[in-house]
């Protein structure tokens, strides 16, 4: 029988509902990031990079996005005769139909799938988070152990520990202890939700959790593999990682990309970021143009000034128009003599001329001031913003909006304005 | 489709002087994300050619990296698809190509297997964008032997380096002359043809019989009063690169905006072969001014009226004015470079200064790289 050493299954089937208008209508690891990828391309290049070609990716929510970004995984060459990437939504049986409820419950309900490659190892990933990790690296400590499962770690500030899953190590990395966002965290090793579990391991524990509501590998499956006495292994990691999974934090790792010399690189000929490139012409940049500090992708064209930005492919910035340190995604359109400051702008929208973005105090939002805050203002994607508006900080729009759903031509800071509709 | 498509991709000229000792003139970057090769080859896919040979001489390494896949172009399929002949020594043949019509010949079992009754063939070093359906409908229409696509020049512009040609009222060809000394008409041919697949093979094949060895010349020109040959008239933007200027002005072209709306925002598109690169950095310190830019780049200095194609690393305090800078050039720092082609990989020490003064200056250093 052929068999695979080592598989992996990403989870990408999360909304990722703190992101807003963001993921009205796309999954998480669909959103787009550093102007021409999208979130999942980060650990499916990790995966190729690393020497796994063949990765299982659960979806659920919204995957319309996602199935097309994926496809047969060429980009990543991933197309392979046996193996390669595989798309997994949750299916009907003779039985039972269920959605998949919980992070290990999906995994559970593709058992065939991993069966099928007959695995040694299976490593579970989230399509969450931007960093670059190389698993064969954790898979030859994992192997060093003998470990029954490692999960990857690495070191937060003291103060921010309480806000992750917290693994407690002795001195060889095997791990004695778990809090889950603990008040008093007794280490600062935050589980980055990566796991690499021996493949019989994993079956059992799933077999045997199978009937556990909503059966989650942090609440449910990692614990009972613990309680069983399993060897389990911190691997610590100290590389870039980022969440992006606010707003706020979604910001900050776009803006850390236009960096001079960023500390997540994207121009090293080494451990490349492959994504599903459109075909697309190189970039225009007028002779009004002003730009600084900003990366730009293909197919953009720029009449106005853009500081401090990271705008996506096709984009195209109107004369007199000011952008500063906001994020503009493919093939928006932003109308003459805007100004937009510190706004994040998702794919496809259609923006006026004389729009002012990001004026006023900064008010929290009246609706979800726990999504809606870092002084941002956000645009879903297909929105269509009209001529002449203005708009104040912790907003966030979205549809087809007009001039009459913005009292006196002004939605105040902390406004929230939901329209149906999408741009044409 | 009714055809199938051969790209004549094997030429080099001396005219593009240093530029070509690197690649065929079909493998030159144009536009900032292209090869020239990259249009012959979308106008056949946009056109539902189904099967494609790219015929190949002259050092040809770059443009078969270029050619390494055929799925950007739509060409990886079961039916039809991309080939790639370079000459080889057979038990009939040792030569290299020695004509356009030579090269047909060599091929010619990959002519007499298709089933498709046309042959649409085109160089691989002219930038346009062409549905060869329309030429092809127009073909069956005048119940022509052999199209000829050609195009007026402006007054003004030499058309010397092309085959000139005079048609009467009907579009007939009378008079065909292959880069004749002194132009005598401004009707120029573009290199695209369309013919009977049938008599394809047949005029070749008698051509190898004479020992001749040129399409145009052994077959156009030979044939003109025999066959009917006419000529389909374009007014669309067409351009091929056979001089330094002529490839210089081509890429300026896709400054204007025009031509830019033409190849880059009008369907269908131009299609190029991907390369995995991140967005174009802008660091402070750039200034770019009426400009096209890659991905990959990284841009510190000042950039005007210039394209920087993929990969290009623009030092501080760098100049670059009216000039192109090919893949992959690392300027380092205070480097003035105005009217110039920079020639793919190279690297520029810090403080260079080179000036075309009259005309364009074809730049190649081939310095180590100690940085990035």
């Amino acid at each position: 029988m052929r068999k695979k050493e080592m598989i992996a299954m990403l989870l990408a089937g999360g909304q990722g509902s703190r992101l807003g208008v963001l993921t009205a209508k796309v999954a998480k690891p669909a959103v787009a990031f550093g102007g021409k990828y999208r979130i999942i391309d980060f650990p499916l290049s990790n995966c190729i990079n690393s020497g796994i070609d063949t990765v299982g990716v659960l979806t659920q929510y919204q995957p319309l996005r996602l199935n097309a970004h994926i496809g047969i995984g060429i980009p990543w060459d991933l197309d392979r005769n046996y193996g390669g990437v595989t798309v997994l939504p949750p299916y009907e049986k003779s039985e039972s139909s269920e959605w998949y409820t919980g992070t290990a419950n999906a995994i559970y309900q593709n058992m065939d799938y991993m069966e099928q490659f007959n695995p040694e190892y299976v490593l579970i990933l989230s399509g969450d988070h931007i960093y670059k990790m190389d698993y064969e690296v954790m898979l030859d400590y994992h192997k060093a152990n003998q470990a029954d499962v490692t999960i990857a770690a690495m070191p937060v500030p003291m103060e921010e520990a309480s806000r992750f899953g917290i693994v407690i190590t002795d001195e060889d990395g095997r791990i004695t202890e778990f809090q889950e966002k603990p008040p008093q965290p007794k280490s600062n090793l935050a589980s980055m939700g990566i796991y690499i579990f021996s493949w019989p391991v994993l079956k059992e524990a799933l077999q045997a959790l199978k009937d556990e509501p909503g059966c989650d590998f942090g609440k449910h499956i990692i614990p009972y593999c613990h309680e069983k006495g399993e060897r389990l292994f911190a691997y610590e990691y100290n590389g870039y990682w980022k969440d992006v999974g606010t707003l706020g934090s979604y910001w900050e790792a776009n803006m850390e990309l236009i960096d001079i010399i960023p500390e997540f690189n994207l121009y090293e000929e080494f451990w490349k970021i492959y994504t599903n490139s459109e075909i697309l012409p190189p970039q225009y940049i007028s002779a009004q143009s002003v730009i600084d500090r900003s990366i730009i992708c293909n197919g953009a064209e720029i009449y106005g000034e853009v500081h401090n930005s990271v705008i996506g492919s096709g984009v195209i910035i109107g004369e007199g128009t000011v952008v500063r340190d906001s994020i503009i995604m493919k093939d928006v359109k932003t109308g003459r003599n805007c100004v937009i400051d510190k706004s994040i702008i998702a794919e496809n929208c259609v923006i006026g001329d004389n729009v002012t973005f990001g004026i006023g105090s900064d008010v929290p939002n009246k609706l979800k001031p726990a999504i809606y805050s870092f002084g941002l203002v956000a645009v879903g994607e297909k929105s269509v913003i009209p001529d002449g508006v203005q708009v104040g900080k912790n907003t966030a729009i979205s549809g087809v909006t007009s001039r009459e759903d913005y009292p006196n031509g002004i939605l105040e800071s902390g406004e929230t304005l939901i329209k149906a509709g999408e741009r044409a | 489709m009714r055809a199938v498509g051969i790209i004549l991709a094997g030429g080099n000229s001396n005219k593009m002087r240093a530029l070509t000792q690197k690649r065929a003139a079909a493998a030159m970057p144009i536009a900032g994300s292209y090869r020239a090769i990259d249009f012959a080859l979308s106008n056949m896919s946009n056109s539902h050619i189904q099967k494609v040979a790219v015929l190949t001489q002259y050092n040809a390494r770059s443009l078969n990296e270029h050619l390494n896949s055929s799925k950007w172009w739509d060409f990886g399929r079961k039916q039809g698809g991309l080939y790639v002949f370079t000459p080889t020594i057979t038990a009939e043949n040792g030569y290299w190509y020695r004509g356009t019509a030579d090269a047909i010949y060599q091929n010619l079992d990959f002519l007499k297997r298709c089933h498709e009754p046309y042959v649409i063939i085109t160089s691989g070093d002219a930038v346009y964008k062409m549905d060869y359906n329309k030429v092809l409908e127009y073909h069956i229409e005048k119940k022509a032997d052999i199209t000829v696509v050609c195009k007026d020049l402006d007054p003004g512009e030499d058309a010397s380096r092309f085959g000139t040609l005079r048609m009467d009222e009907s579009m007939r060809i009378e008079e065909f002359e292959e880069k004749p000394m002194v132009a005598n008409f401004n009707t120029i041919s573009t290199g695209i043809y369309v013919i009977r697949r049938r008599l394809l093979i047949d005029l070749v094949e008698h051509c190898a019989e004479d020992d001749r060895h040129d399409f145009v010349t052994d077959i156009l020109i030979r044939y003109k009063n025999l066959k009917k040959i006419y000529g389909y008239k374009i007014k669309d933007y067409w351009s091929n690169i056979t001089t330094v200027d002529a490839y210089y002005r081509t890429n300026m072209d896709f400054l204007k905006p025009e031509v830019r709306e033409y190849f880059f925002r009008q369907q269908p598109s131009i299609y190029s072969k991907v390369s995995d690169l991140p967005p174009a950095k802008y660091n402070p310190g750039s200034a770019v001014k009426n400009s096209l830019v890659a991905s990959g780049s990284i841009i510190n200095g000042t950039v005007e009226n210039s394209i920087l194609f993929k990969k290009t690393f623009v030092g501080n305090n760098c100049v670059i004015k009216n000039s192109i800078i090919l893949n992959d050039v690392y300027l380092g720092d205070n480097t003035y470079i105005e009217n110039c082609i920079v020639e793919s990989r190279d690297t520029i020490r810090a403080n260079t200064r080179y000036v075309g003064e009259n005309g364009v200056k074809v730049v190649v250093e081939k310095n180590e790289r100690y940085v990035l």
